[in-house]
């Protein structure tokens, strides 16, 4: 099953609307995610984890990261009803899928810097 | 339409990431920006400098977007700061709080430009719209305040006018709304230098200060022809013509005039187009009605004016009752009129008189639901002339230039008398002698009734004794305007004569007639009683001058007045 990662229109709408500012909007969202990542390893509460998916949630669809938003969004509404099991399986696809994704920004961003 | 101005907006978003894209969004967007990462910034920036719009995130650590927006538009007040909710949320229920929490719309995520600009626009004008309603607002707030203030103004000094008046007097009760005067209604009450009242309910078409306008002019004729001694007949021609003069053709006012005389305990009434007035006879419980049987002051010209008046005898304790149209014309929930039946079921009901206001005001507010402001009424009754204490002229001149030793004579001939009362001039020149002064309602009163005894049964020759009953006064009132109509020849001549006399003066006045005479001796053999209706004029010169006497076959009469100049 091949699954799109990354919304390449996306991307291409932000780099165009943040122009210079294009690298600073990946940094941050690569810093934001990684805290967010460590959020949701530490948070036992399922509300708790619940809000923070959200708001992962959130910055992942602006970022064109639709995968990641998916799996946030599924975290996000059955944070209540899963075992703590299911809930450590779904925050770590959503781990694997951030770093999956995280070179794509990178290369991004040097592609940014350089032209 | 016009390009947008630039707004101040406040980003509310606790993602670095999205707080940069949005903030970078819509300063490209051309307005400036300003930037929270929970609600409690949110706020701290918000009372710092107050945005034009806030976009916000609803779920934020710290505060959230839900109690910030509440705490946000209690801040604003009653000015339109629209906030944009940030969400992602899909739950129809989140939804909902963020419109509860005072969210005027939502922006979901991932952002789109073309949408959150459109937005941006739309709350815009949203909020300018708010601002526009509320300057509107405070501009009919503030014009109300002015036109109440000039309300007050034009009231106060109205009532300076009007109070001059003795609306206060024991014998008249009246209920008026305070600002009656701006519905146009009018109540005016003064007394004549002979010691009647002359009263006055008026309702000038229209509302407002254009029904005001014309209440200080017939104040004004009113008062000053009253004082002055002039009749009802010339003080109505007078207001008629200056009303017909300084008022718009679609601007009248209908009213109803009385004079009440507590010597001849008659009252004379002219109603043009006021709703029936009532004389209550006590004695026989009959409410007589005052009908309209003229056009409205202001209507004719001068000469197509008719100033007839009808005269009534009453008794002490009798009252006469006007009101005005707001009375009958209250309606109910179904537009009906309340109407002159229920009235009439009022007056029959009624058993102490005293209390007749309370309950035509009670059955109007049954009747209606709610008080108008626009119902007036006015009870008037009969007093024992003694009873009656007139308040004094007050007068400015010195004296130095009194007249002391002096006589003229007139001669008013047939079509003088039909038309002119030359009382109030007569007056006028008697009272240029200070010595008089005091007694200035005394010579009034013997001057008017020696005239017109002169006029109505010397020149018209009418027999007095038709005045013995309530019935016979009326004819004999009728009778006399016909043979005025009628009058060819015939005169009255005055004599007047001041005399300096010691340290004071002596005042002759000597009334002539055309007429057949009476048999003197009879009539002075009559005791000074002064009740009966007919003869009293006699009584009440005796009573009031010296030395009263007739001669010539009781066609010319003398009276003397004397004054002592106090050291």
């Amino acid at each position: 099953m091949t699954e799109i990662h990354i919304d390449r229109e996306a991307l291409s709408v932000l780099r165009e609307v943040m122009e210079d500012g294009y690298p600073e909007l990946l940094d941050t969202f690569l810093a934001d995610s990684e805290s967010r990542l460590d959020e949701l390893k530490k948070t036992v509460d399922a509300t708790a984890l619940s809000e923070v998916a959200h708001s992962f949630k959130g910055s992942a669809s602006n970022m064109g990261a639709v995968r990641l938003a998916a799996l946030c969004q599924e975290l996000e509404s059955e944070a209540k009803n899963k075992s703590p099991l299911d809930i450590a399986r779904l925050v770590a696809d959503i781990s694997s899928e951030f770093a999956d994704v995280r070179p794509i920004y990178e290369d991004e961003r040097q592609h940014a810097l350089t032209h | 339409m016009q390009a947008q101005e630039p707004l101040t907006i406040l980003i509310a978003e606790d993602s670095a990431a999205d707080r940069l894209l949005l903030s970078t969004i819509v300063r490209r967007q051309g307005h400036e920006v300003l930037t929270a990462a929970n609600g409690a910034e949110a706020l701290e920036v918000f009372r710092r400098q107050p945005p034009h719009l806030v976009l916000m995130d609803a779920m934020m650590p710290v505060m959230d977007g839900f109690e910030a927006a509440r705490q946000i538009k209690a801040l604003a007040g009653e000015t339109l700061v629209p906030i944009i909710f940030l969400t992602s949320l899909t739950e129809s229920e989140a939804l909902a709080r963020c419109l509860e929490a005072g969210g005027d719309d939502f922006l979901a995520k991932p952002y789109n430009q073309v949408i959150l600009a459109a937005k941006i626009k739309a709350m815009d004008r949203l909020r300018r719209l708010q601002a526009t309603v509320l300057q509107q607002r405070d501009l009919i707030a503030k014009h109300h305040d002015y036109l109440l203030n000039e309300q007050r103004v034009a009231k106060a000094v109205f009532d300076k006018v009007a109070h001059s008046g003795c609306l206060s007097a024991p014998n008249i009760r009246y209920l008026q709304s305070p600002y009656a005067l701006f519905n146009g209604d009018l109540l005016l009450a003064a007394y004549t230098p002979a010691g009647d009242m002359h009263v006055l309910l008026g309702d000038f078409t229209g509302h407002g200060l254009p029904a005001a306008v014309g209440a200080m002019p017939l104040a004004e004729v009113f008062y000053g022809m009253t004082a002055k001694g002039y009749g009802l007949a010339e003080t109505l021609r007078e207001m008629n013509a200056k009303l017909k003069r300084i008022l718009p053709v679609d601007m009248f006012c209908c009213a109803t005039m009385l004079c009440l005389s507590f010597q001849r305990r008659t009252v004379e009434v002219w109603n043009g187009g006021m709703p029936d007035g009532y004389l209550h006879r006590i004695a026989t419980g009959e409410r007589l009605p005052l009908a309209a049987r003229h056009l409205p002051l202001g209507v004719l010209s001068p000469q197509a004016f008719d100033d007839r008046t009808e005269v009534q005898a009453m008794a002490v304790g009798d009252r006469v009752f006007l009101l005005s149209d707001g009375v009958i014309d209250t309606t109910d929930a179904d537009d009906r009129l309340f109407g002159v039946e229920r009235l009439q079921q009022l007056f029959a009901a009624n058993r102490e008189p005293d209390n007749l206001f309370a309950e035509i005001e009670q059955a109007l507010h049954a009747f209606r639901g709610e008080p108008r402001d626009d119902v007036s009424m006015v009870e008037i009754s009969l007093l024992e002339a003694t009873q009656v204490v007139p308040s004094t002229p007050v007068y400015s001149d010195s004296g130095q230039s009194c007249p002391l030793d002096w006589s003229v004579s007139f001669e008013f001939r047939g079509a003088t008398l039909k038309r002119f009362n030359p009382l109030p001039y007569l007056l006028q020149l008697l009272q240029e002698v200070h010595g008089l002064r005091t007694q200035g309602g005394a010579i009034y009163s013997v001057l008017a009734e020696l005239y017109s005894n002169a006029l109505e049964h010397g020149v018209l020759g009418l027999d007095s004794s038709l005045k013995r009953d309530a019935a016979g006064f009326a004819s004999y009132y009728q009778q006399r305007n016909a043979r005025l109509e009628a009058l060819q020849d015939g005169y009255v001549r005055v004599h007047l004569q001041v005399k300096p006399q010691g340290a004071g003066g002596c005042l002759v006045i000597r009334v002539e007639d055309s007429g057949k005479g009476f048999d003197v001796a009879r009539v002075m053999e009559r005791p000074l009683d002064g009740v009966r209706l007919s003869g009293r004029g006699v009584s009440l010169i005796r009573q009031l001058g010296h030395n009263a006497s007739w001669s010539d076959e009781g066609r010319s009469a003398c009276v003397e007045f004397f004054w002592e100049v106090k050291a």
